[in-house]
């Protein structure tokens, strides 16, 4: 059989593939594998990137517009948080549902204990924070909130932090002793839209859709208070408007800087890390989603809202150029690079694919078939504080 | 696309719809479901906005619907849509998301 004709029977084989276990013909390692989540179909398409191939798809998990996962510190497990409140834990080796539930109405993300012992969600329907037992979905804890709860992270020594869209409040949840402790640490501002832990955990940055800016918190001070910035970007000129929001979880910190997504202008804002002052301001293609730090390299690779969710940006944060604009496909919703930076994935939402592209070269070197992929998630996220 | 046989339908069986080109209708209900659905979920039922179920506008009139479309809503993440759609998929889409579950 010729190589392009293998290759369009795992095409064909794909699309009508039936779920077969991974750990039927072999031990399968998980350190190279990812989840991809599958938003129209409910389905999660799990993938390895050293072969560069899907292994199976699983099914059942329920609205997953906006759905993100998070991992267990073994990597075996992937948590899925989907649309409709729906909380499944994904086994990777055994390519199956090992538990799920419905626990909420309507939720939008969650993440899991540095312990890897609890599972917290953040729901927007009815608001507020739950948490579960990591190893049984089991409830432990349930702390409600006057509105939606976005931007929840977890913190070093079994905490957790989250915002509320509708109130602006910040709150640290500490589960380490018998009881929770829930502690407000401040007002960051209105309508907070995303939140993000910087990778050392000392700092919570919260973005703000409502005014101007984003408002930090130190997470290694015993007494955490918001710090304002970036309040005036963009005083000149008429904002445009946001067909998406923009997320923080890829927010890239290179160069000691941050670089953030300007909300309503076509920017990027790149801020020195501690004196919080804005140094640059880059002009891209569109309203930036996803700024993602191509790792151990000087570049972030940018995304955009409708209309120009076609484009993907590279930039340099040293001289804040843009150096390269690509077109990898109609609807790139995500961006995933391999831990060490040698590729990247994007998720083509509206071409049914997801594309891997070489970064040194910038050039595509394979694509494999997803129905309306959006996250992707590679397991080396099991091991990152904020993720 | 497994839903181009239901807009068909659609289509034949309503008159009113009939302004828009089936493969615009295509388009349009996929950007209803896919792109308004990012932040009022891909079933309608509500996310960062409220749900868009027809109970959910049930008393809202179309003439409304168009214009928060159109206009969007000010000072809340409702964006204005008129950079990207016409009058008439705007009301094409407010008719879509009143009559269809
Ligand atoms: C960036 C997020 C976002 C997107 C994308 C979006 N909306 Fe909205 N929409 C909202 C928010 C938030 C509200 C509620 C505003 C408020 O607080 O009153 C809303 C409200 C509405 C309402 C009024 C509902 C009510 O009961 O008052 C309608 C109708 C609506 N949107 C239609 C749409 C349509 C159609 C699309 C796609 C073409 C769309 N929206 C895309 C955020 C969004």
């Amino acid at each position: 059989m010729r190589p392009a004709e293998f290759a369009a029977l795992v095409f064909l084989g794909l699309a009508a593939m039936p779920v077969v276990s991974v750990a039927e013909d072999r031990i399968q390692a998980t350190g190279s594998l990812g989840v991809v989540i599958e938003r129209a179909t409910g389905s999660v398409l799990v993938v390895d990137r050293a072969n560069r191939a899907a292994l199976n798809r699983i099914e059942g998990l329920g609205d997953l517009s906006h759905a993100s996962l998070t991992y267990s510190p073994d990597e075996r497990f992937a948590y899925v948080f989907a649309r409709d409140g729906g909380l499944t834990k994904v086994d990777l080796v055994e390519g199956k549902i090992a538990a799920r539930i419905v626990q909420a109405g309507n939720s939008i993300g969650g993440a899991i204990s540095d312990d890897g012992k609890l599972v917290a969600v953040s729901n927007y329907e009815p608001g507020g924070v739950k948490v579960f037992d990591a190893g049984t979905l089991a409830p432990v804890a349930d702390i409600p909130a006057s509105g939606k709860t976005i931007g929840l992270v977890d913190v070093p020594g079994r905490r957790f932090a989250w915002a509320v869209w509708d109130s602006g409040e910040v709150f640290l949840g500490d589960f380490s002793g018998a009881e929770p402790r829930i502690e407000m640490i401040g007002n960051a501002g209105q309508m907070p839209f995303d939140a993000v832990l910087t990778d050392d955990a000392h700092t919570y940055l919260v973005g703000l859709f409502g005014e101007k800016g984003v408002t930090a918190f130190d997470l290694w001070s015993d007494r955490p208070e918001p710090r304002r910035f970036l309040t005036d970007y963009g005083k000149e000129g008429q904002d445009m408007p946001v067909y998406k929001m923009p997320h923080l979880q890829g927010w890239a910190f290179a160069e000691g800087q941050f670089a953030l997504p300007a909300v309503g202008r076509h920017e990027i804002l790149w801020v020195n890390r501690d004196s919080l002052e804005q140094v640059a301001a880059t002009p891209v293609a569109g309203q930036p989603v996803f700024i993602i730090e191509q790792p151990a390299s000087p570049y972030v690779w940018v995304n955009f809202a409708l209309p120009d969710n076609d484009t993907v940006q590279v930039v340099d944060s040293r001289t804040h150029q843009v150096v390269d604009t690509l077109k990898p496909g109609k609807s790139i919703l995500h961006m995933e690079f391999a831990p060490r930076g040698a590729e990247v994935w994007l998720s083509s939402r509206d071409d049914n694919k997801l594309v891997i592209i070489d970064t040194a070269t910038r050039k595509q070197v394979a694509e494999i078939p997803a129905q309306s992929p959006s996250g992707i998630f590679f397991t080396n996220r099991a091991h990152q504080p904020g993720l | 696309m497994r839903s181009a046989p239901t807009l068909l339908a659609l289509l034949a069986a309503w008159p009113a719809l009939a302004g828009i080109p089936t493969d615009r209708a295509v388009e349009l209900e996929h950007m209803l479901l896919q792109d308004c659905g990012s932040c009022h979920g891909l079933t309608r039922k509500g996310g960062l906005g409220r749900p868009l179920t027809r109970s959910a506008l049930e008393t809202m009139p179309s003439e409304v619907v168009v214009a928060i479309i159109l206009d969007g809503i000010p000072d809340t993440a409702m964006p204005p849509w008129r950079p990207l759609l016409t009058e008439e998929e705007a009301a094409w889409i407010a008719d879509y998301l009143k009559t269809k579950e």
